[in-house]
């Protein structure tokens, strides 16, 4: 039973992994959005087995909670934001997709090397899971990098935060439970805050390009 | 009710209430009612504190010390000046067009909000509310960054927001390392994310983990911090912001970002047992002293200025909890103090320059003297305290933290005496003028707030020929708190 628990958090995490790479090439907003709500079900997931595992009873309510927010909320709001921008078709171009891909697994041997000694330390049972979620979090931060548009790095900065969710999950079976709500109200109000901001950003730039972003800066 | 539940409540429902009735002629008193209320909590609060010495509330998850008590004086004192100063400043930006009703509420509002998220930071013992409390005063201040809706101000709003929030995701990957780390000592039953409960084992603590641990919250908190080269989002969101704010930035969210390094500085020099932490501090504030130095050098805005200037006495700051030991941490500790009373005062008198001059750009801004001489002086003074002259307080901290350096870490002081030579020049050229000189300007419609600035301004007066002797107990207990 707990092997199979554990090759099951396992074939989560590679999955996880699998999906940061699937967003830092996808092209398509809706896509993107999609991508999202998948990643956070498959936080969900591996949520409950380590809950069913560990017997921690905490976990089955943030996994719940994740499961409202990152599942249905957030990508509702999105998907709403993208209909009342009227961005639903709008494809990014991303230069040089393999190269991209190329500088992202030298990010996921770099963010496997720092987490090995402490993956040897830890006491959890999925101690190489530390590795991906390391490995997710710095992918979701080139994301935001390679973007040049708004909603994609909103929804990078969402991933990241997905993937430090599945990093405490991991690797010390959850926060407490009031930290974990604290966290998730400063997500929610954080999707709000950014979604009242661009609408504000297109009304004064008459479009969602960062790049028009670019008075404030040194001369 | 406790000192300490009033200073959160007030904040609190002044929040509310100001997101109703901040568009009224008396929104702007109301304002201060609350921050008063919060500011004299605050002072009961502290006069507790130092009568019965350290206390815990709400089944330990509010810790108070020697640490984080004047840390939450100044932090509500500073709070309730700058709503005195808003009084009059949000009402001449109202009358010339800026705001609108709905904006002055979101304003009123979102001000207490913050101010409520910093005393939470301050006086939480749990590390991951203070991560929560940290990320909630971004999110509060970034639509007060934006309040003004132009252009500049969105972009500068964006780019605090995204830069910030990268950052702290740093940090909160940090706090679940440190989690991660405290549970193999501590183990379920106790609470292991509350500082003193961390605190009391962190000889035990995980040296590889709490290495790893330290640098990520390092980076995420000194994202807040704005050390150099992390720094990118401070000038914009200080220049382009209502300028209260500004003062607010400058006097208060930096320094508590950085009392959230201090405190898992502590943590990990316990763990560790040797100068890991403190090396990297050195690093990073020697770094942004430089950077905010020569920058400085090349600056056309007055609030852009004042606020890399803002990140050189950062640097400053973060040099001096590196070193570490009695004397340095006493004069970092002091030079928070000073430099958040300073810096928030000259906001005072920059935000009523520039409304006279309709402007920022600082060749628009010329012989304040004549116009309005307590402008002119307050201004004056001001940069003359932050620049470091005697016999301001400035002057006694920095000095301190030059001579730790120079017994301590000789190598170093060169580099701090160019940086503060630099920033001496660049800021005393610009402002000579601005204060003397010929003027075209015109008369304010309402006469600006200027007792918060002479406040400011004669404290840290006060604190640079004498610092009373309460006063003293308490800089030195913090100090031996962070140890080092």
């Amino acid at each position: 039973m707990t092997e199979l628990s554990i090759q099951l958090v396992n074939l989560f995490a590679s999955f996880l992994l699998m999906l940061a790479f699937a967003m830092l090439a996808q092209r398509r907003v809706l896509t993107l959005i999609n991508l999202y709500s998948l990643q956070g079900l498959t936080v969900v997931a591996a949520t409950t087995v380590v809950a069913h595992m560990t017997h921690q009873e905490h976990l089955y309510y943030s996994a719940v909670l994740t499961l409202i927010l990152k599942v249905f909320l957030i990508p509702w709001i999105l998907h709403r934001l993208v209909k009342r921008l009227n961005v639903r078709w709008d494809v990014e171009t991303l230069i040089n997709i393999p190269s991209t891909m190329l500088v992202g697994i030298v990010l996921v041997v770099f963010a496997f090397n720092l987490a090995l000694p402490i993956s040897r330390l830890s006491s959890s049972v999925v101690p190489g899971t530390l590795g991906i979620a390391l490995a997710c979090v710095l992918l979701s931060f080139m994301m935001m990098i390679m973007r040049t548009k708004a909603l994609p790095q909103v929804i990078g900065f969402l991933a990241m935060e997905n993937a430090l969710f599945f990093a405490a999950t991991s690797a010390t079976y959850g926060m407490p439970m009031v930290v974990e709500l604290g966290i998730a109200l400063d997500v929610l109000v954080g999707v709000f805050i950014l979604g009242v901001f661009l609408f504000q950003i297109r009304e004064q730039f008459e479009s969602l390009d960062i790049s028009h972003l670019e008075s404030l800066r040194e001369d | 009710m406790s000192p300490l539940v009033l200073v959160f409540i007030s904040p609190l429902v002044g929040s509310a209430v100001l997101a109703f009735m901040g568009h009224h002629r008396n929104g702007r008193d109301i304002n201060v009612a609350f921050s008063f209320l919060t500011f004299l909590a605050s002072t009961f609060l502290t006069a507790k504190v130092v009568a019965h010495g350290p206390m815990f509330a709400l089944d330990k998850q509010f810790f108070i010390d020697s640490l984080n008590v004047f840390l939450v004086t100044l932090t509500a004192l500073i709070g309730f000046t700058t709503s005195i100063f808003s009084r009059p400043y949000m009402r001449i930006e109202e009358e010339r067009g800026k705001m609108t009703p709905n904006r002055m509420r979101l304003y009123f509002s979102m001000y207490q909000l913050f101010n409520c998220c910093m005393l939470l930071a301050l006086t939480t013992n749990n590390m991951g509310i203070l991560w929560v409390a940290m990320e909630a005063a971004t999110l509060t201040t970034v639509l007060l960054v934006s309040v003004y809706r132009t252009p500049a101000s969105l972009e500068a709003a964006w780019k605090y927001f995204i830069l910030c929030g990268v950052g702290i995701a740093q940090a909160l990957f940090g706090t679940i390392l440190l989690y991660m780390a405290a549970q193999r000592v501590i183990g379920h039953g106790l609470n292991p994310l509350l500082w003193t409960n961390l605190n009391a084992s962190k000889a035990h603590l995980n040296p590889v983990i709490m290495s790893l641990a330290f640098v990520f919250l390092l980076v995420g908190y000194g994202t807040k911090v704005g050390l150099a080269p992390l720094h990118n989002w401070l000038p914009d969101a200080h220049a382009e912001g209502p300028t209260p704010i500004s003062a607010v930035l400058s006097g208060l969210l930096l320094n508590v970002a950085l009392y959230a390094v201090i405190r898992c500085k502590v943590l990990t020099d316990g763990a560790l047992g040797n100068h890991f932490a403190g090396h990297l501090m050195i690093g990073f504030g020697l770094l942004s002293v430089l950077v905010a130095a020569f920058s400085l050098l090349r600056q056309k805005d007055i609030k852009r200025m004042f606020s890399y200037s803002s990140i050189e006495h950062m640097g400053l700051m973060t040099f001096a909890f590196g070193i570490g030991g009695p004397i340095a941490n006493f004069a970092g500790l002091l030079h928070m103090t000073v430099h958040a009373l300073t810096k928030s005062a000259i906001f005072y008198a920059v935000g009523h320059a520039a409304q006279k001059a309709g402007s920022q750009m600082m060749d628009q801004i010329r012989g304040l003297i004549k116009i309005s001489p307590t402008v002119g002086w307050g201004l004056m003074m001001g940069t003359l305290a932050i620049l470091g002259m005697p016999p301001f307080g400035v002057f006694a901290s920095e000095f301190l933290i030059l001579t730790s350096a120079m017994r301590q870490l000789p190598w170093a002081t060169p580099i701090l005496l160019l940086g503060l030579g630099v920033a001496f020049g660049a800021i005393f050229s610009r402002v000579q003028p601005m204060v003397f000189g010929e003027t075209t300007m015109k008369r304010l419609p309402h006469p600006p707030a200027l007792l918060p600035v002479f406040v400011h301004l004669g404290l840290v007066l006060m604190l640079g020929l004498y610092i009373p002797t309460y006063l003293n107990t308490w800089f030195l207990q913090a100090a031996r708190i962070i140890g080092g």
